[in-house]
């Protein structure tokens, strides 16, 4: 039982499990890691997603293309985030208490346009979900060519960002504004830079890529929208930041631990064939990030204006 | 923008604003209304009827409010001192599990004996819940949100654990279900035949010895000198970290109230969906309370209020009763705009 249970780590099915239970984690980690960074805790992560599974889903149920329904699901969660930095940066609300209203406004919304939309339908309806896309050439590659590069395109897109995230925030004076903003805001202001706009636009465009995390739920590992699918998935995303302490990098490997952690718990329950209650590997994600909460805090360097509301001419 | 002190708000002002919010609430649930096809005037008309307009509406709504009073307690007593407790739903979960430990015959005793047994386990069991992450927080720095809110799955899956284990009941035909509370543990109801009970009052004097917790004894003044600020609180000397994790054993112990009143009180037993998510809730009715204690129960009435009430529309005008869930967050975002409104000034340059 003990080789079966390392067996799993050799199969190539169950690597391409782990990246394909990472791509929502990335996209949403990433959202919340550049709201972070702009100064911005994004407690509404979890309706943002559940806002983004059902629009972009919804999108092309009613007949819109894949990527349509994407940019519809990106578009929705940055109306909700335009709400969230709305209400906190310029208007300085709590950002605990605003992340958390955002969270139940964003999910009960869902929930009620997904009845009124589809009130007669008893059983989730189905759309064609994006397929895997092998992409020449490397998909070839015996093992690693199978795990990384025969995935849906939404997964490529998801490695893409975190590229384009690591780029921007430490190789453009953009980037440097949003960071700055995290970390001084009144030298955001010195430049000439509103640091409103900068969070502002900062917590828009990490919840477009949290709504985009969840559309990967509903567009590409699974078919169809069903109530409280998103699971904690987005309080998960928030530890994981902490974990890869702000950096693009780190949060990724950390999104991809944590995915090859949560595949193996399934397979693990298999091998074991039911001596273990099941709750207990379903537990144990959750556990996993408290323990790295706890690993990391000792040296957890949190952006230094971290939920500090920024009042122009103040000091 | 900028914000702008107001100097001393008036007190219209400092009703004007709320009364906004709430008007505010009701026109977007008028929009949702009217998208989903039904009349506004109608809908509302149908949620007050179904929430007071008779007496089974109105026991029903207070049967409702009497876990959110307990929840809202919870938060606004975390809130107070910014100990950001997210985790009321495990720990009313924690305080129902040990009324089913203490409750189903594990104790033969009369129920003068039985009753606060189970109140003060229950609330030991929520208090404990929420130490964990307290001492996380002050001893490792660890934010509390986070490991609150990711307890909470993990409780409930422990919960759905012991239902399907050790304590699932033999009689319960398969079903992920407790034994009953023995009738000695039962709380009493209050009238008759109706389903308002104990708990209810229990949840009032709770509100009545939070509130005088809270204005009235040292620790009140310390919570609320800690969530003020901080390091002038530790700088006059007060333990900040003995604050937070008294604020915690008392927050916990609150929201497990919640579970006792819920399983000892109206349902009898534990299944998995004694709560529709009363610890979220919470945060809204202490919220919209601006955090009073004595505010949390006229705030948990008109929550339950919105619940009970649009579940009854909903079986009539086929609005979904989700619509309650709208308003209510609604409420909480418009609610904490109007309080800031009242202390500042919005000055547009």
């Amino acid at each position: 039982m003990l080789l079966d249970a390392f067996d799993i780590f050799l199969t190539t099915g169950f690597w391409v499990a782990a990246i394909r239970i990472a791509s929502p984690l990335i996209f949403a980690t990433m959202g919340e890691l550049i709201c972070e960074r702009a100064g911005v805790l994004n407690l509404g992560i979890e309706g943002i997603m559940t806002v983004g599974a059902f629009t972009g889903w919804f999108t092309v149920y009613a007949g819109g293309d894949l990527w349509t329904g994407v940019m519809v699901a990106a578009l929705s969660g940055a109306l909700f985030g335009l709400l969230h930095g709305f209400l906190t940066v310029p208007l300085g609300l709590s950002q605990h208490v605003t992340g958390i209203g955002i969270t139940l406004l964003a999910t009960s919304l869902t929930y009620f346009t997904y009845r009124v939309a589809l009130s007669e339908s008893t059983s989730p309806p189905k759309i064609e979900p994006f397929q895997p896309y092998p992409v020449p050439g490397l998909s070839e590659i015996p093992f690693l060519g199978e795990i990384l590069f025969m995935q849906t395109p939404l997964t490529y897109l998801a490695f893409i960002v975190v590229a384009m995230v690591a780029w921007v925030l430490y190789r453009t004076p953009l980037g440097l504004a949003v960071r700055a903003a995290g970390e001084n805001p009144v030298a955001v202001e010195a430049q000439g830079i509103s640091v409103t706009a900068v969070r502002v636009g900062a917590v828009m465009v990490g919840s477009a890529l949290m709504a985009i995390g969840g559309a990967f739920l509903t567009m590409s590992a699974f078919n169809s929208f069903f109530f409280e699918m998103i699971n904690g998935r987005g309080w998960i995303c928030i530890a994981l930041v902490v974990f890869g302490s702000w950096r693009p990098g780190k949060a990724l490997i950390g999104a991809i631990l944590f995915a090859a952690f949560d595949a193996y718990q399934v397979r693990l329950q298999q091998v074991t064939g039911g001596v273990i209650p099941y709750q207990i590997f379903l537990m144990l994600p959750y556990v996993l990030s408290i323990v790295a909460l706890i690993v990391v805090a000792r040296r957890a360097s949190y952006p230094k204006a971290l939920m500090v509301p920024y009042q122009k001419g103040e000091r | 923008m900028r914000l702008e002190p107001k100097p001393a708000p008036s007190m219209a002002v400092t009703l004007l604003y709320p009364a906004m919010a709430i008007l505010a609430t009701f026109v977007i649930a008028a929009i949702l209304v009217m998208i989903a096809g039904a009349a506004p005037l109608q809908v509302f008309g149908l949620v007050i009827k179904g929430a007071v307009g008779s007496q089974f509406a109105l026991v029903e709504t207070l049967t409702r409010a009497t876990p959110l009073i307990f929840t809202g307690l919870a938060i606004a007593v975390a809130f107070r001192a910014k100990l950001w407790n997210i985790g009321a739903e495990a720990q009313l979960y924690a305080g129902a599990v040990m009324t089913i430990l203490l409750g189903t015959g594990a104790i033969a005793a009369p129920a003068f004996v039985l009753i606060p047994v189970i109140i003060v386990g229950a609330m030991t069991a929520g208090a404990l819940l929420l130490l964990g992450p307290a001492i996380l927080k002050t001893r490792f720095g660890v934010d509390e949100v986070v490991t609150t809110l990711l307890l909470n799955f993990i409780f409930l899956l422990f919960v759905s654990m012991l239902l399907e284990g050790p304590l699932k009941d033999p009689m319960g035909l398969g079903w992920p279900q407790s034994e009953r509370v023995v009738s000695e543990g039962r709380l009493p109801r209050i009238i008759q035949g109706k389903r308002l009970h104990f708990g209810f009052i229990l949840a009032i004097f709770s509100a009545l010895a939070v509130w005088l917790i809270m204005a009235k004894s040292v620790l009140g003044y310390e919570m609320r000198a800690v969530g003020h600020n901080p390091q002038a609180a530790r700088f006059a000397g007060i333990p900040v970290n003995r604050v937070l994790v008294k604020t915690a054993l008392l927050s916990g112990g609150l929201a497990a109230l919640a579970g006792v009143s819920e399983v000892a009180g109206l349902k009898g037993s534990l299944t998995l969906d004694i709560s529709p998510g009363f610890g979220y809730t919470g945060i809204v009715v202490a919220m919209l309370a601006l955090l009073n204690p004595l505010g949390v129960v006229v705030s948990a009435i008109f929550v339950a209020g919105i619940f009970v009430g649009a579940d009854a529309m909903s079986r009539s005008a086929g609005v979904p009763s989700y619509i309650s869930d709208v308003m209510v967050a609604t409420a909480l975002l418009s609610m904490v705009t109007a309080i800031m409104l009242t202390r500042f000034r919005i000055r547009w340059r």
